[in-house]
């Protein structure tokens, strides 16, 4: 396949970016997106050129790292992250856009490269449970019923990508958020913490400066783990029940 | 002197491990290590390179325990560590299914399973340790799989008969790494860690014999910079991208070890590899990595190829009795559930015969068909629904369908930093836990048994020795970069990123590394022989000096420069292969994922030589004289020193391992 | 923005009721336009009760004008860099939210000036006799047009609004949403169908 590709390109933060054009060859159905990226950044380094920056790692789509907007969807056509989409999606002669995530809590760090630490710090704030090491009671002691384990799982899958963010017309943060509150209220063990956990949490997400929600669905349809829409109304109703709770 | 000279020096011990009964050896070390009081220990403070389940586990417990915890990792978040990829499951000997389990079967098994090539000491704490782990996970909210009564399910895996793996679908690396991760963001949030994301380890810093501190560079700016400790531990995984291929992350390196190897640490057995069995085989020179499918589909999923050579029908008008269920054939009692080792050489022995499947013939079936017919696809669908799916978007085949095609490939690394009982290398005051160290796993680790090693190590282990180091070094001296010892790592440091950048050649640092992998696959892969070894031996410093020659790496040092960070990796890489490969030839018997031509039993089996390497083989550095990199930074020095710890087996008596 | 969201759908739903009654001749719509403003007698003086409803839409109005406001600045700063390759996104009626809610906004404006005060009013508006105004309203073709229009964008809004609310407010849930779903649609249609039927009888001649 020969595939035009338009890429943004930036220094650094603060210098201005734009898209540059490049061609690139050979590019076979079986590769991955990012291995056609490998085959352009091989090329641009034998010619000299600065390589396009990207993030990725695992390449297995569970670690979170890889980040693209490919033709104004975050991470592509299909729905898995970058780094599962392979070129059988494209046709020989198709142009792609290759964007970084666009949000103002997202500042691109290089090319497709973006600071995504806002979302550990919205961890940080009660994306935990308090269980000291050498504190827990035997696993058998509280049994979970198996639909709420299911939902804790269904929500603890999240990979913390982006995706939604980048999805987001607004630059809203509340499918990440939800995810993890939701992953952790609904089990035993995160009831102590159930109302600090959402007010905090949704505090330091106000505070990085994402945007609110207006349900566009966006995030939930870009969500390559498939973290439903409702996650978020779930977390609405822990935060107004957190809200009541804390003005007693 | 070449490098296969390498001389044998004092044996090495581990003074640390207690004598006595082995159930009792844990409490008593515990007992006998020195504490810290709960005032002092603001006092100390302590560098954790990685934040895998081993480094985020061991961050967020030191910290809870009152310690300075200074932590790194080179991904943009800790909750991206490469455990996060883990599948399978997790042991522990909890026995939940009362199907005679207990934590000496847990301990026999990993013994056994290992080839007798473990420390009984350290495998049988691994056993015992391994219920607290389950314990732990559960009260931090990771979502184990239940049943419909509301307690934990379990399954079976590779190498052993009882159902002791807990799960969290085919992603439980991911969930209990979140486990760590966020306990690790809550001492974050209380000021206990001061995490530093993006930024990596290129150099360990000795003062006075003892690790004090490290170089890093942070990937942003590039800026260098020193950071000083009473402790560094290294929680940085294991090394199985020297091979290029392999299922690690693409940024998975060796660096952090290979220079705390270079500082002094000894090397224990890095010719230990584990080629996992069930990899999506490769499909052309492009690929960049391989992808695991969890080692729990063989569970349900029957390996065959067919029972002809060169027979290219596909697999659904292949009649069952033209099908040869191999494993099952050789191993009846075991059947697809037997060892890592032994299931990846199967394969490769059938491929090799002209029986393989797929493009190349490198494959083999893993067949679903009787599953779905016995439990309906729902319960497969439900049980390994991810796996398939992520099969059947890199293949773009329908594993419901057509059997899924697997061959081996490159997984995890038994070698690692020697370490004693307390998991501290041969520097004092540098620690190694996880895939980093050697300790546990022996010469092959049984499915399911990292993510419990790594969490023992982390939560339980560690932090329950590390205090024993730092009351014997109450006070360390302050540091900063004037110290000539600290301005030489740094001007070192330096001094290689400038010379990678100057070179300017005409090679790009993956066009080394793929070389280098296709190498070491070949040589010291599967199979190895003398011969092919030599010739490794004989091949990897001329990659080496040609890398040096002519390597290309775009752009400067002070900005954020992939290029830069992949080449100054393959350094590492480079100087690596060749231990292991000397490692590989100087150990001429078959172990586990170690497996020799020349050391064969008549069918085939691996044949263990245990008068003559029933020992650790742990590896001196010997470097150049003050500039460690060697004349213009191309060499690894002088040949290395060769240091025994013998292993001593009075629980678990070593036999021909037998899974038939 | 839910709960003023909501004030004013249960104001549409009781308005759209009392539009209807138009079928049924000047006499019982005046009736009822009368009535409006004798509800709560005897507790309440003349036109209490309407300007209490009054009040609190104005309030309702003001508020979600306010929020709307607020969320749509820290939306746009959230996001301030678009992407090069844009592409259509979310339904019709999500993307239309903010452009929606100011053509309803003037609408308001303009329908109070136009059936309420009479100021803008052609044809001579008389206090109390709402029926032959909305013949007047709907006679003229600009008058149509701006009806029909804002009450196509009313049934957008409240499509996407109604869903909206019930996950603002945490009702929402994966069990619930295909009867959210339901209910805001079903909402949507009967409120623009019933509100553009007037302005078609007067056109087709039913009511006149």
């Amino acid at each position: 396949m020969k595939l035009n590709l338009r890429v943004w390109r930036q220094k650094n933060a603060d210098a201005p970016g734009d898209m540059a054009t490049y061609e690139v060859d050979g590019i076979s159905s079986d590769m991955s997106f990012l291995e056609m990226l490998d085959t352009l950044n091989e090329e641009l380094i034998l010619r000299g050129e600065d390589p396009v920056a990207f993030d990725h790692d695992c390449r297995e789509g569970i670690c979170g790292a890889c980040s693209l907007v490919i033709n104004g969807d975050a991470h592509g056509p299909e729905r898995t992250t970058t780094c599962q989409l392979h070129m059988r999606s494209f046709q020989d002669g198709d142009t792609i856009d290759v964007e970084p995530w666009r949000a103002a809590a997202f500042p691109v760090v290089k090319d497709l490269v973006v600071d995504r630490s806002a979302f550990d710090r919205i961890i940080q704030a009660g994306g935990y449970i308090s269980a000291p090491t050498g504190s827990a009671p035997e696993a058998h002691a509280t049994p979970v019923p198996k639909a709420d384990a299911d939902f804790a799982f269904e929500h603890a899958e999240c990979i913390g990508c982006g995706a939604c963010v980048a999805a987001c017309p607004n630059g809203s943060a509340m499918l990440f958020t939800s995810a993890k509150i939701n992953h952790l209220n609904v089990l035993p063990q995160g009831a102590p913490e159930r109302e600090t956990r959402v007010l905090d949490m949704v505090a330091t997400m106000d505070e990085e400066g994402f945007g609110g929600c207006t349900l566009t669905g966006e995030c939930a349809t870009a969500c390559p783990k498939g973290i439903p829409l409702p996650s978020i109304a779930a977390m609405n109703k822990e935060w107004l029940r957190a809200t009541r709770k804390s003005r007693r | 002197m070449s490098y296969f000279a390498y001389t044998t020096g004092e044996p090495v011990k581990d003074t640390k491990a207690p004598d006595g009964p082995v159930a009792e050896r844990w409490d008593r070390r515990r007992f006998e290590a020195k504490l810290v009081n709960p005032a002092n220990r603001r006092k100390h403070t302590v560098i954790v390179v990685g934040t895998g389940l081993a480094g985020g586990s061991a961050g967020a417990t030191l910290a809870e325990q009152g310690y300075r915890v200074v932590q790194f990792c080179y991904q943009d978040s800790p909750r991206r560590a490469h455990s996060i990829a883990a599948q399978g499951g997790i042991n522990a000997a909890k026995n939940y299914r009362n199907d005679g389990d207990s934590v000496h079967r847990l301990f026999y098994d990993t013994v056994k399973g290992g080839d007798f090539r473990a420390r009984e000491s350290n495998v049988h704490r691994l056993a015992q340790i391994s219920v607290e782990i389950i314990d732990q996970c559960v009260a931090q909210g990771v979502p184990f799989a239940r049943e419909y009564g509301g307690l934990l399910d379990t399954r079976s895996f590779g190498g052993v008969q009882v159902s002791r793996t807990f799960y969290a679908r085919g992603q439980t690396g991911q969930q209990l790494l979140l486990g760590a991760y966020q306990a690790l963001s809550r001492q974050i949030a209380a000021g206990n860690v001061e995490m530093h994301p993006r930024t990596e380890m290129l150099d360990l810093i000795v003062v006075d014999g003892r690790a004090r501190g490290i170089v890093a560079r942070d990937l942003i700016t590039g800026r260098i910079s020193t950071h000083f400790a009473d402790a560094v531990v290294l929680a940085t995984g294991g090394y199985g991208n020297v091979f290029y291929l392999s299922t690690n992350a693409m940024n998975s390196n060796a660096t952090a070890v290979w220079r705390a190897h270079r500082r002094g640490a000894y090397f224990a057995n890095p010719c230990f590899t584990q080629i996992h069995p069930t990899c999506i085989p490769r499909t052309g020179d492009h690929q960049s990595k391989l992808t695991l499918m969890s080692e729990s589909l063989r569970n349900d999923g029957r390996i065959w190829v067919p029972k002809a050579k060169g027979d290219r029908r596909p697999a659904a008008e292949i009649p069952e009795d033209e099908r040869d269920y191999y494993l099952e054939r050789i191993y009846p009692s075991f059947g697809n559930l037997v060892p890592r080792d032994i299931a990846s050489r199967a394969a490769k022995n059938v491929c090799d015969e002209g029986r393989g499947v797929g493009p190349g013939g490198q494959g083999v079936y893993l067949d679903f068909a009787d599953a779905i017919r016995r439990m309906g696809r729902r319960a497969v669908e439900e049980k390994y629904g991810n796996l398939f799916d992520m099969y059947a978007r890199i293949t773009a085949e329908d594993p419901y369908e057509t059997p899924m095609r697997i061959y081996p490939a490159v997984h995890y690394t038994m070698g690692g930093l020697w370490v004693d009982y307390d998991l501290q290398t041969t520097v004092p005051g540098l620690f190694a836990i996880g895939e980093a160290n050697f300790s546990d796993h022996g010469a092959n680790r049984l499915g399911a048994s990292a993510l419990m090693q790594g969490l023992a190590d982390g939560y339980f282990v560690l932090p329950s020795t590390i205090n024993d180091y730092l009351a014997r070094h109450p006070s360390s001296e302050p540091l900063d970069d004037t110290h000539p010892v600290v301005a030489e790592a740094l001007a070192e440091t330096e001094d290689r990123i400038s010379l990678l950048l100057a070179v300017d050649g005409d090679r790009t640092p993956d066009s080394f590394h793929r070389e280098l992998g296709e190498l070491m696959w070949e040589f010291c892969g599967m199979a190895r022989s003398e011969e092919g070894l030599r010739k490794a031996l004989e091949r990897i410093p001329q990659i080496r000096e040609e890398f040096w020659r002519r390597i290309k790496v775009p752009g400067t040092g002070e900005e954020f420069n992939q290029s830069l960070e992949k080449a100054n990796r393959i350094v590492d890489y480079l100087e690596l292969a060749e231990l292991m490969c000397l490692d590989a030839l100087h150990r001429s018997e078959s172990c586990g994922g170690h497996f020799r031509e020349e050391s064969q039993t008549a069918d085939g089996e691996a044949a263990r030589k245990d008068e003559e390497f029933s020992y650790v083989a742990a590896w001196e550095f010997r470097g150049a004289g003050g500039r460690t990199q060697g004349e213009h930074g191309t060499g690894t020095g002088d040949a290395p020193v060769l240091h025994k710890e013998d292993l001593v087996f009075d629980y678990v008596h070593p036999t021909q391992r037998s899974y038939a | 923005m839910a709960v003023s969201g909501l004030i004013m759908l249960g104001y549409l739903v009781a308005h759209v009721m009392g539009n209807l009654k138009v079928f049924f001749g000047p006499g019982e719509f005046n009736a009822y336009g009368h009535w409006l403003r004798t509800m709560g007698d005897p507790v309440l003086h003349y036109s209490w009760a309407l300007w209490l409803v009054r009040i609190v839409l104005l309030a309702a109005v003001a508020a979600h004008a306010v929020s709307a406001y607020q969320l749509s600045r820290r939306d746009i700063k959230a996001r301030p860099t678009a992407y090069v390759h844009r592409r259509r996104g979310a339904s019709y009626a999500t993307r239309t939210m903010r452009w929606g809610g100011i053509i309803l906004a003037l609408f308001i404006v303009w329908h109070i000036l136009d059936l309420t005060t009479g100021t803008v009013h052609t044809g001579g508006f008389e206090e109390g006799k709402p029926y032959q105004n909305v013949v007047d309203t709907f006679s003229t073709w600009y008058g149509n047009v701006i009806y029909i229009v804002a009450m196509l964008a009313v049934g957008l809004h409240v499509r996407h609004g109604f869903w909206s609310a019930a996950q603002t407010l945490g009702v929402g849930s994966a069990r619930r949403d295909r009867a959210l779903k339901l209910i805001a649609n079903g909402l949507a249609l009967v409120l623009t169908v019933g509100f553009i039927s007037v302005p078609v009888a007067v056109m087709t001649g039913v009511v006149s």
